[in-house]
């Protein structure tokens, strides 16, 4: 770390993109014609007039092209909100109940009732079961990979959770409902015979799509993301903590009690709240894994369940116009949310600019 | 006179783990699984020998090493328990998706569509959608890799102030947009609004709406991580260029793109990948059709992962086995984009 280029990413970008001195100013334009020992020199004053920048010469191009590219991610959020209000807007004029606190979906007929109480309940019940199972285990595995397993067994096994990640959500939907669908059904027996005096395991039957199916598979895929920057904040707790701590006794979870997790603290909670805001909007393994029923209801483990999104994807093929307005508007208040819940994360990741690496 | 003081704590011999192991699993097996105490059954006999497992080994290291080391090696089962528990759905996954897939995997399938196939024919294929998702996901490249990289660069190059912070932060933000608003998004401001101009007020469902709601999806994981490579180039080569008099945007395009290269390719091929497997944006605005269509900019189109949709919501036992082969071939196009760009990550110094 002796030379200046190598004083992390962040300072030497700026010290590259900082204007250099006046006399060494390049080009605005074209580049310097090449001069040989036996060319006439020309006359002084032409080549002694420093370069100048040119008003629209490659350079404003270049920078304008590249700032309105930047830009155009602000545009399309902007677009986002702006275009599913405009088709919004109509439906919710013509619905006839409270969009919010109703809880049933049927806009296509000539009086549209719509509203996304029962969504909503759903929605929150199978991202707060997914993150509940899911979390424990993220953490378990992030400090897995970064302070128990061996180095090698480590590379490994986080490629083996980014490709969890990788698999696409409809093969996790499909794998739900084919394969998980039945081990969950006698879990559900189970869970009832045993605990059925708790009300979240009150059915009693029949079992099959249901909050706890969907919260699983959910679990499943959230796990990767809050795995992965988790995992990156418990790497970078400073090695000087960590060899303090070992230092005065320390046993290994002690260190990783006093030292590793209350240093990573901010971007555990950052983690969790990705994952949650990936939870709140997953769609088609919902769709294929709940049971998409209009009952607010708390049970877990009956036939049921429903959420926002996979709502959206059910619906779509039988909405007319009124019908897809609907969808549109509890669309909008997905995207409001997730916005809310993704801005809280990122903010939290940014007061400390130490783990900005990931894109998770 | 010397009094001789054990300096060393008393531990538990190396091999107290592994005994306390079977010696849980006999236990859960006579209990759990032979008697059929709480139910029975295989998975529950497991679940029970690691709660075993958990105790007596607690028990134990209280016992002779004391309350904190007991702690420590409880800790320290339960970070590898919750690792292995993580592999076993990545594994199930991986074989049911093999061992079902397989079966319908022919010559057939992708040679042929769904034309004329009702749900209780054994034939048809998927050459329709495969097309299909090929298409949308090249088109949406060729949108978002010139978008993607021009603004990375404005982010590191050119950005200063509030406006660079905020098209940075929202850069992140966007990442964590649900994939079904890109779809409705594309529903409402292109299939809805702008296609009704050209089409005589028809809705025009398409390949290129699902292309454009991919490219939504796509754009913020691009930009970031060509911001992360362009970040990554030596400031040193830049300055060296400056020193040479090179005007800043062909020190940009011919140091400064080319070195931060193959992190770029990376990227990009990860954000291929995962917008291959989109299923939500696709279903909304690409219309979905049973035969083959080679336009993408007119006209209903498949893709792989609305016929996976499709099929397994049909009531006959054959779908179900296309769709399973269908969901083969896509984890194998995502999976080996994702290993090779994850490779080729590695091959190079510059990505992580």
């Amino acid at each position: 770390m002796s030379s200046p280029s190598l004083a992390g990413p962040a300072k030497a970008a700026t010290a590259a993109s900082a204007e250099p001195p006046a006399g060494s100013k390049p080009h605005g334009g074209g580049p310097i014609p090449p001069r040989h020992p036996g060319d006439r020199v020309p006359p002084p004053e032409e080549s002694e007039r420093l370069p100048t920048r040119r008003r629209f010469g490659a350079e404003t191009v270049f920078r304008g092209a590249s700032t309105a590219a930047g830009t155009m991610v602000l545009v399309i959020i902007v677009a986002i909100a702006v275009f599913l209000i405009a088709k919004a807007v109509p439906a919710l004029r013509a619905n006839t109940e409270n969009f919010f606190t109703f809880s049933g979906w049927s806009p296509n007929g000539a009086q549209p009732r719509f509203g996304i109480g029962a969504l909503a309940v759903g929605t929150v019940l199978s991202s707060g079961l997914a993150l509940v199972l899911a979390v424990p285990v993220a953490l378990g595995i992030a400090l897995c990979l970064s302070h128990y397993a061996p180095r090698r067994l480590a590379t490994a096994l986080g490629f083996m959770i980014d490709l969890l990640a990788a698999v696409p959500s409809i093969v996790f939907g499909l794998w739900g409902r084919e394969y998980l669908a039945e081990p969950v059904k006698s879990l559900s027996a189970w869970l009832h015979t045993y605990f059925g005096w708790l009300p979240i395991f009150g059915s009693d039957g029949p079992y099959g799509k249901s909050i706890l199916l969907g919260g699983l598979v959910l679990a499943i895929m959230v796990l990767p993301i809050v795995t992965s920057l988790s995992r990156e904040v418990f790497l970078q707790t400073p090695q000087m903590n960590e060899e303090a701590a070992y230092a005065l006794g320390a046993t290994k979870w002690e260190v990783i009690r006093t030292a590793v997790l209350p240093y990573g603290r901010p971007g555990v909670i950052a983690a969790v709240i990705l994952g949650l805001g990936r939870a709140l909007g997953e769609t088609i393994a919902l769709a294929m894994t709940l049971g998409a029923s209009f009952v607010i209801s708390f049970d877990l483990i009956g036939v049921g369940g429903n959420s926002v999104a996979a709502n959206i994807a059910n619906q779509f093929g039988e909405a007319n116009d009124i019908g897809r307005g609907a969808l549109i508007a509890s669309g909008l208040v997905l995207f409001a949310i997730t916005l809310v819940v993704n801005m809280t994360a990122r903010l939290i990741v940014y007061r400390r600019r130490e783990f900005v690496g990931s894109a998770a | 006179m010397t009094v001789a003081v054990d300096l060393k704590a008393r531990r538990l011999p190396r091999w107290t783990p592994v005994a306390v192991a079977v010696a849980a699993a006999a236990a859960a097996y006579v209990v759990v699984f032979s008697l059929e105490a709480f139910g029975g059954g295989l998975v529950l006999s497991g679940v029970a020998a690691v709660l075993l497992f958990l105790l007596g080994l607690f028990a134990l290291a209280t016992a002779v090493e004391g309350s904190r080391a007991a702690r420590n090696r409880i800790a320290t089962s339960l970070v590898y328990a919750a690792l292995t528990l993580a592999l076993l759905p990545l594994i199930s996954v991986a074989a049911t998706v093999v061992s079902k897939g397989a079966a319908r995997l022919d010559g057939e399938f992708f040679t042929h569509s769904m034309n004329g196939i009702t749900a209780f024919d054994s034939h048809g294929g998927a050459y329709h959608a495969i097309i299909g998702t090929l298409q949308q996901v090249g088109i949406a490249t060729v949108i978002t890799v010139p978008l993607g990289i021009a603004g990375a660069i404005y982010i590191v190059e050119y950005g200063r102030g509030r406006l660079a912070t905020a098209i940075r932060f929202f850069v992140d933000v966007m990442t964590g947009i649900p994939s079904i608003v890109a779809g409705l998004f594309m529903l409402a401001f292109w299939v809805l609004i702008v296609t009704p101009v050209f089409n005589d007020g028809r809705a025009g469902y398409s390949g290129l709406a699902a292309a454009l709601a991919l490219s939504v999806l796509m754009l913020p994981t691009v930009t970031r991580s060509c911001e992360e490579m362009i970040r990554l180039v030596p400031a040193a080569l830049r300055e060296g260029a400056y020193a040479l008099g090179v005007p800043k945007w062909k020190t940009i395009v011919r140091i400064v793109l080319p070195t931060a290269l193959p992190g770029i390719v990376t990227g990009v091929m990860l954000a291929v990948a995962r917008a291959a497997g989109e299923t939500a944006p696709v279903l909304l605005v690409a219309g979905n059709s049973a035969s083959i269509n080679m336009n993408p900019f007119e006209g209903n189109q498949s893709s792989l992962a609305i016929y996976i949709y499709d099929q397994a919501g049909l009531a006959s036992q054959y779908g179900p086995q296309r769709a399973w082969a269908a969901a083969l071939t896509l984890v194998g196009l995502v999976l080996t984009l994702t290993i090779a760009a994850k490779l080729l990550a590695r091959r190079n110094t510059f990505a992580r």
